[in-house]
């Protein structure tokens, strides 16, 4: 090869952005296109768990042994995303004795450092534990938040020369004598960030290689060349609780089951989850039972979760596959390892490689052995450094620092918002002007807010996912007007208005799984403010025109005002 | 011993306050008992009686002429047309709001940049009303991100207001901290407290004003967010409009709503001087009877106290103020254990559209003529027990933009009811 190859990737998600990160850092040119938002499928779907292992160390030790020895990589380049809470594997009565001695065993057969805990030591450790909770087993698993490691991942392939294309979705793939070189894409909103009522269009992005890491969506991307890739998408549901009920990941040790895992997140709990086979990645039914399910049955590990608030509830669907030749009948058993489908050896079609299954805890380790079988293509003898070298906002950072007195943020906002930045938060905290806080359940400021904008657009969805803005107890009902302003000044207040009301839609629709109780009462107020208060459900801006000479004029004002008596030198708009 | 009265209001929010007044008024012995803060403080403060109607047509000109009509299970035709006007004429009388010179609905500015429909208005908003075709200048505080005046400017410009209107954004005289609560700039302006300007000491509304003046230009109104003042809210504008030689006027804004909050403080004061009795920050749990109630209890400081009554009113609130509660089960009203219809299928509370048709809007008790609940089987559920204000059933207010009106005129016909009962 002559010049430097240009890598086209499909999807971004953690397996996509970890290629483009991998690919550009090995001198690639890389562009990355994606449909929706970064995380858009499955990756922002997903409950935050940092494996340990734990959970495979019976039945699939090879994914085991790569979850722990990646879970190192991660606490290690991507300290900012990952809260190491530690986690526990308990047994209740009516779990089995001989699967605890199994998981126990096996942890240690894969490296995964694992202590037994009597059933008291687990209670002060967490004290919402059932009261007959025997035992348990500790492990390192962790929370991660996969949006803020997706955003850092894509950051970082930009800052090495990769082109990361958001709303951006693949509608062919080119194929010229047999062979893939490149792709078609429809932008939503034209190439580059995504502003709202900007003219899209097609592109046709030509690539001397293709990498299909569209997840649950590769059997789509497959059928526009032809090819057969028999993705068994799996949905599965989370509940968000209001709070941490539990500051430790818990799983429940038992061989497979529904509902089995609670993972601390920021400020919430998230309870998971289901395996059900669905035939549509996009279009599947979100049911009452899944739901009920979780609390009914995480309540028998956490009693309290029985009468708790939950503010949403979210479904994910795992991209699962599995050679042809196997065929499980229940999903629950298909391998989590994933699979590298080089379409030139699979199907006699060269210039594309699709990768299918695998996990998020090891995307860095799939990104790295895609990236080693692209540049194999190309005879690229380049080594892999995403192990190595830091995250951008995970670089040499010390918490030890006073941010709340050097931002004149007040805690706890200054605590969190360091924690959510990292080692950026003094290019993004040190603002001029004041730095008022804009989500008050996540504590998030308005420094933040431009941040994300800067990186993302008009788009409130996208600023949402890299700040947490609007994720909190109360859903978006106090900030989402604060998130729009935000957007104000960059952009038209039409651009503005068609952003709040994608946001407004958004935040709505994972609370209709959380309707009840505390949460009615949330959603009554946020309906309250959102529609009596501003009047954002008839709002007549761009609608029909308003009579507005048939309404009340007011009583008279002639003579209440004079001229201006003031001179007009009373200081600066700005301050003093 | 209970500690009587002729009537119990349970509840201290619009609804029960305008009972107990309209009760009190007539003569009747009242005490009003209120357990949590009300919703007041998170509304607008401005009081609406119909915007749009059910089917959403609107913004409806004419609210008295719409109600008619409304389904016959709307609480405006449960009290009658009549009964809304009464009820309004004593809110005119008790509270220092204008709109009441006629039936017409007046267009405000919302904080988030729209305007809405409304019946009555603080004289603090009158300067704001978007039919008013004066030039406007919007101040926004830099530091506070609940009101963006470029931006609500831009916004109110796509609405079409016959206007033309400008946003600035100020930084606000004196060393506020970033994340000031609207009680402090309300204070610091009520007490007119000093703050340096470029060196020297300066009471807050002449500096406010200075700041703002360099940027009135041809504007001969200038709005802001509503933090001008609690106590003296009146003088503050005053101030500011004749520093600065224009109408000065607030925009209602989001919780905690200073309009609101004042808004309650003035029907307290017009409950004292009425002479009824009130207490407020204990809840009522438990009640005796079966189909009267013949006394309910208090709980205080751990102690049930047993409170009795000739006649009640249940005026609790809705799903925001916890008068009607809900699990995965089901929707209840937690007092007396009105019947509240709902689906059983909790997946059938809610619609999937952000501002759908939300069955759960329209959760609350089902009432006959006289307000009084009804059971699953239609049955009058005590016969000294009436319901007013957003407890009620089979209306969504913040669609239509009816909550304050309904809350009033059905408190108010729930009051004079029970009043004309112990006559």
């Amino acid at each position: 090869m002559v010049s430097t190859p240009h890598i086209a990737v499909i999807g971004g998600g953690s397996t996509g952005v970890g290629i483009a990160r991998d690919l550009a850092m090995r001198g690639l040119d890389v562009t990355l296109v994606e449909q929706g938002n970064l995380t858009h499928g499955t990756t922002g779907r997903m409950h935050g768990l940092l494996h340990s292992g734990g959970r495979y160390a019976v039945s699939d030790q090879a994914s085991a042994t790569e979850c722990i020895e990646e879970n190192r990589v991660l606490r290690d380049i991507a300290s900012h995303c990952v809260e190491m809470t530690g986690g526990m594997f308990v047994k209740r009565p009516e779990d089995s004795e001989e699967y605890f001695q199994e998981k126990l065993q096996g942890c240690k057969e894969c490296g995964i450092p694992a202590e037994v805990v009597s059933g008291e030591e687990a209670r002060q450790m967490e004290p919402h534990l059932a009261k007959d909770v025997e035992k348990a087993i500790t492990v390192p698993d962790g929370a991660i938040d996969p949006f803020r490691l997706v955003v850092a991942n894509a950051a970082s392939a930009q800052e090495h020369g990769a082109r990361i294309e958001t709303h951006s979705k693949v509608t062919d793939l080119l194929v010229e004598d047999d062979e893939v070189v490149g792709l078609e894409v429809e932008h939503a909103s034209g190439p580059g960030k995504r502003v709202h009522g900007t003219e899209g269009g097609t592109e046709a992005i030509r690539a001397d290689y293709v990498v299909n890491a569209t997840g649950a969506w590769a059997g789509r991307i497959g059928d526009m060349a032809g090819l057969d890739i028999a993705v068994r998408p799996s949905k599965g549901v989370m509940t968000i609780m209001n709070v941490r009920q539990v500051d430790t990941v818990i799983n429940r040790c038992r061989p497979k089951g529904d509902a089995d895992i609670v993972v601390p997140h920021e400020t919430t709990a998230i309870l998971g989850t289901t395996d059900e086979e669905v035939e549509d990645p996009e279009d599947y039914p979100e049911e009452q039972w899944e739901v009920d399910l979780m609390i009914e049955t995480l309540s028998e590990l956490i009693p309290m979760l029985e009468e708790a608030r939950t503010i949403r509830s979210f479904w994910g669907v795992r991209p699962l596959y599995e050679p042809p030749d196997v065929g499980s009948e229940d999903p629950t058993d298909i391998t989590r390892d994933f699979f590298l489908l080089d379409h030139e050896e699979r199907d006699d079609l060269p210039g594309m490689t699709s990768i299918v299954g695998g996990k998020f805890t090891t995307y860095r380790m799939m990104g790295e052995q895609i990236s080693d079988h692209v540049c194999g293509k190309f005879g690229i003898d380049a080594a892999c450094r995403t192990a190595d070298v830091p995250l951008p906002g995970s670089e040499d950072f010390s918490v030890l620092r006073d941010y709340m007195d050097e931002f004149g943020l007040r805690s706890p906002i200054g605590r969190r918002s360091v924690e959510r930045l990292g080692s950026r938060a003094d290019e993004v905290l040190k603002t001029d002007g004041p730095n008022p806080t804009v989500c008050e359940c996540e504590g998030v400021t308005r420094a933040e807010i431009q941040d994300a904008i800067g990186q993302s657009g008009s788009d409130l969805n996208a600023v949402r996912i890299r700040t947490r803005a609007s994720m909190g107890n109360c859903q978006g009902g106090i900030c989402t007007h604060r998130m729009a302003s935000e957007l104000h000044g960059e952009y038209d207040e039409s651009v503005v208005r068609d952003a709040w009301d994608e946001l407004l839609q958004e935040r709505w629709k994972g609370q209709r799984h959380a309707l009840w109780g505390e949460q009615l009462s949330q959603a009554a107020l946020n309906y309250a403010l959102h529609a009596t208060t501003q009047n954002r459900d008839n709002d007549p801006a761009g609608g029909d025109p308003v009579d507005f000479a048939a309404f009340d004029t007011g009583v008279d004002h002639t003579g209440d005002s004079g001229p201006a008596d003031v001179a007009a030198d009373g200081g600066t708009p700005d301050g003093d | 011993m209970a500690i009587e009265s002729e009537i119990l209001v349970v509840g201290g929010g619009l609804a029960g306050l305008s009972s107990a007044l309209a009760a009190a008024r007539d003569g009747a012995d009242v005490r009003l008992v209120s357990y949590k803060q009300s919703t007041l403080r998170q509304a607008s403060g401005l009081v609406d009686l119909l915007g749009y109607t059910p089917d959403g047509e609107g913004p409806l000109t004419d609210p008295y002429a719409a109600m008619a009509d409304l389904p016959a299970s709307h609480p405006y035709q449960t009290v009658g047309v009549e009964t809304v006007r009464e009820a309004m004429a004593m809110f005119d009388e008790v509270s220092d709001y204008e709109g009441g010179h006629t039936d017409t609905n007046a267009l405000l500015p919302t904080h988030g940049g729209s305007i809405k429909p409304t019946a009555r208005y603080p004289r603090g908003a009158a300067a704001g009303l978007a039919s008013d075709d004066r030039d406007t200048l919007l101040v926004g505080i830099e530091a506070m991100t609940d009101f963006d005046a470029p931006h609500v400017a831009d916004h109110l410009d796509a609405v079409g207001v016959p206007f033309g209107v400008r946003g600035e954004t100020i930084r606000f005289p004196g060393d506020l901290r970033a994340d000031a609560k609207v009680t402090r700039y309300a204070k610091l302006l009520d007490t007119n407290g000093e703050v340096a300007v470029r060196g020297r000491n300066v009471p807050a509304r002449e500096a406010l004003a200075q700041r703002v003046n360099p940027l009135v230009e041809d504007a001969e109104r200038v709005g802001f967010p509503a933090i001008l003042g609690d106590d003296n809210p009146g003088a503050i504008r005053d101030a500011l409009g004749d520093q600065m030689g224009v109408d000065v006027f607030e925009v209602p804004m989001g919780p905690p709503s200073l309009p609101g909050l004042r808004l309650e403080d003035r029907l307290f004061e017009a409950l004292d001087e009425s002479g009824a009795s009130f207490e407020t920050g204990n809840p009522i749990v438990d009640f005796d009877g079966d189909g009267h109630v013949e006394r309910v209890f208090m709980e205080k400081n751990g102690a049930r106290i047993p409170l009795s009554a000739d006649q009640y009113v249940l005026a609790t609130g809705g799903l925001v103020g916890k008068g009607v509660e809900s699990d995965r089960e089901g929707v209840s009203e937690p007092v007396f254990d009105c019947h509240v219809p709902h689906s059983d299928d909790r997946y059938d509370w809610f619609d999937t559209a952000v501002f759908g048709d939300h069955p759960f809007a329209g959760f609350g008790v089902e009432t006959d003529d006289d307000l009084r609940p009804l059971s699953a089987d239609g049955d009058v559920e005590f016969d000294n027990l009436r319901a007013a204000g957003s407890v009620l059933g089979g209306y969504d207010f913040a669609a239509e933009k009816s909550g304050s009106g309904v809350s009033i005129a059905t408190g108010y016909a729930a009051g004079a009811s029970a009043a004309a009962e112990v006559r």
